[in-house]
């Protein structure tokens, strides 16, 4: 359509909440940081000048940081693919015309929109290793089940299993992705004599393609700023620092130390990591992202 | 289809329900337990599905709960702020969204493309300097700092809506300008009313972010008479930790709501996620 007339007073004041908050909330914070990650500031005295100090001391000192790194690029390699994995999966298996789909649907559905802090609680609590469902469960096939949050290797599992949980979310989206193929590529295919493996090869995957790089940026993101999970169920990282997410890690840097110019230099390379996955995963895109 | 790959899918996807629905009955359950029925014995024990069941019932845990934590005075926050931040996160998003969509300005482009890059910008760069401004203004412990931002709009409604009014028809909007009317009385009159959809799509979203927001209480509520349901839960996790039928009576008194709400919103959930998968 047409929008209307040029004015820009008019146009200014409709956006004037949006440009406020912009300039507040944003931009001038955004640049505020950048000063700040070359300082020393506790929020009650001013900041004072370091130089890079701060990024020296991080990217060659600081052992939890790269641990902390480390646990977050780990998260969000495995997560994110098994994620998307599993929600096409789920999609796929409930694109179909099969009585009570729709209560299928909504069983699926439903853990996503679960607050993270009572799935967390409740996360806790199913972990419990001597009274918790899943180690009950997995003694019913006379298997002793590991210490989970209590234990280095199984804590970081723990929290991978728990938010496969929440693919819900994303399986609506795959969901409405499928219905949006035209009925007329799977007829075309059909007709040529593509077997169900072909057409999800060669007619569903691709036009479901947009949807899933999509997620796949959106999980990226999200990997990055992992926080409430961690922070609810293991709040100092976890036993040896394995659950100990980067944002987790910048928290308790800021909040719990009071070491705001260091935390600073954490969220700009936190900043500058997310725009370059951002960029890498916007530029791989065309080598497999079919627009229909 | 044929009869017998019918019924294998059935066998998968109920297969595949027990894991998505077990938690949510095994959190209800424990609710209505007595610690007696939680901890038998030497607590080894496996699992039987007649354990789902409490015997004996013991709704006591909930008045317990309540007892040791104030959850009714948290849900009552909780609901303010949902109605504070939806309103101001709504309202100021149309407004905006309105000026995007229908009004010619200089620098629009500029500023709509600003406004989706900061959807990408990680909160942790700027919470540091916007800690700093609301602890000048004297409103760390209020709930101010998770009211007032609402109501400057968000990135990621505003783009919504915009999309959204740019669908509408301009026809009438065309001929109510020639009447004389302005572009507010247009915005109200005939452009609000005719997007309740979306509308609804983003108040549903904020209320769910406002209900969920764990982080913003984390940083600026210091009284115990200002937590929201999901600050006050975790408190009750890190100071009354091992009570699990506490626990999970305040998660269910937690969470229930939303389940509600998604029964009586089925489709305003669906759709609303659907569609901001859809238009990335």
């Amino acid at each position: 359509m047409k929008p209307g007339r040029t004015n820009n007073v008019t146009g200014y004041l409709f956006i004037a909440p949006w440009l406020i908050g912009f300039f507040v909330f944003t931009f001038i914070p955004f640049l505020q940081s950048i000063y700040l990650s070359f300082t020393r500031y506790n929020i009650i005295t001013p900041p004072r000048w370091v130089g890079f100090a701060n990024y020296q001391m991080l990217l060659t000192q600081d052992e939890l940081f790269w641990k902390s790194a480390l646990v977050t690029v780990k998260f969000a390699v495995i997560h994110v693919p098994l994620a998307v994995v599993v929600g096409v999966c789920l999609a796929l298996l409930l694109n179909r015309e099969v009585k009570g789909i729709a209560a299928y649907r909504t069983i699926f559905f439903l853990p996503s929109i679960v607050p993270t802090v009572a799935t967390s609680v409740v996360f806790l609590w199913i972990l419990n290793p001597t009274t918790g469902m899943i180690n009950n469960l997995l003694r019913n096939f006379g298997i002793q089940g590991p210490a989970w949050l209590n234990d280095p290797f199984w804590a970081f599992w723990a929290l991978v299993i728990m938010s496969l949980w929440g693919v819900g979310g994303s399986m609506v989206i795959y969901l409405a992705g499928l219905k949006d193929i035209p009925v007329h590529l799977y007829e075309a295919a059909i007709i040529d004599g593509a077997t169900p493996i072909k057409r999800l090869r060669h007619v569903t995957l691709p036009m479901l393609s947009p949807v899933i790089f999509f997620n796949l940026v959106m999980g990226v993101i999200g990997a990055f700023q992992y926080f409430t999970q961690a922070y609810v169920m293991t709040p100092n990282g976890g036993p040896q620092d394995s659950t100990l997410f980067y944002s987790l890690y910048l928290f308790n840097r800021a909040w719990k130390y009071y070491d705001m110019g260091y935390a600073s230099a954490m969220a700009w390379i936190l900043f500058l990591i997310v725009v370059t996955l951002t960029a890498i995963v916007f530029r791989s895109q065309k080598k497999w992202v079919h627009y229909g | 289809m044929e009869k017998g790959n019918r019924l294998l899918i059935h066998i998968v996807l109920i297969c595949l329900s027990i894991p998505a629905i077990l938690p949510l009955i095994w959190m209800i359950s424990t609710s209505f337990k007595a610690e007696t029925q939680i901890y038998t014995n030497t607590g080894m024990q496996s699992f039987q599905i007649s354990s789902l069941w409490p015997s004996p019932m013991h709704p006591q845990n909930y008045s317990e709960a309540l007892q040791t934590v104030p959850f009714g005075i948290y849900l009552r926050n909780t609901l303010i702020l949902c109605l504070l931040t939806v309103l101001g996160a709504v309202g100021s998003s149309a407004v905006v969204a309105y000026g995007f969509a229908r009004i010619d300005f200089k620098g629009k482009e500029m500023w709509f493309a600003l406004m989706v890059a900061t959807m990408a910008l990680p909160g942790q760069v700027t919470m540091i300097p916007v800690f700093t401004i609301f602890r000048n203004l004297g409103w760390y412990g209020t709930p101010l700092p998770l009211i007032v931002p609402a109501f400057t709009g968000s990135a990621f409604f505003i783009f919504l809506l915009t999309q959204f009014f740019r669908t509408l028809p301009a026809e009438m909007a065309e001929a109510a300008r020639v009447d004389g009317s302005s572009e507010w009385r247009i915005f109200t009159q005939l452009v609000l009313p005719l997007s309740k959809p979306a509308l609804a799509t983003c108040a549903l979203f904020q209320f769910l972010g406002t209900w969920n927001d764990f982080f913003g209480p984390l940083l600026y509520l210091n009284d115990p008479n200002s937590y929201t349901l999901a600050y006050g839960l975790q408190q009750f996790l890190s100071l009354h930790g091992g009570k699990w039928a506490q626990l999970m009576a305040a998660s269910t008194i937690f969470t229930i709501p939303i389940i509600v709400l998604f029964f009586f919103a089925q489709k305003t959930f669906i759709q609303g996620i659907a569609t901001t998968g859809g238009k990335s």
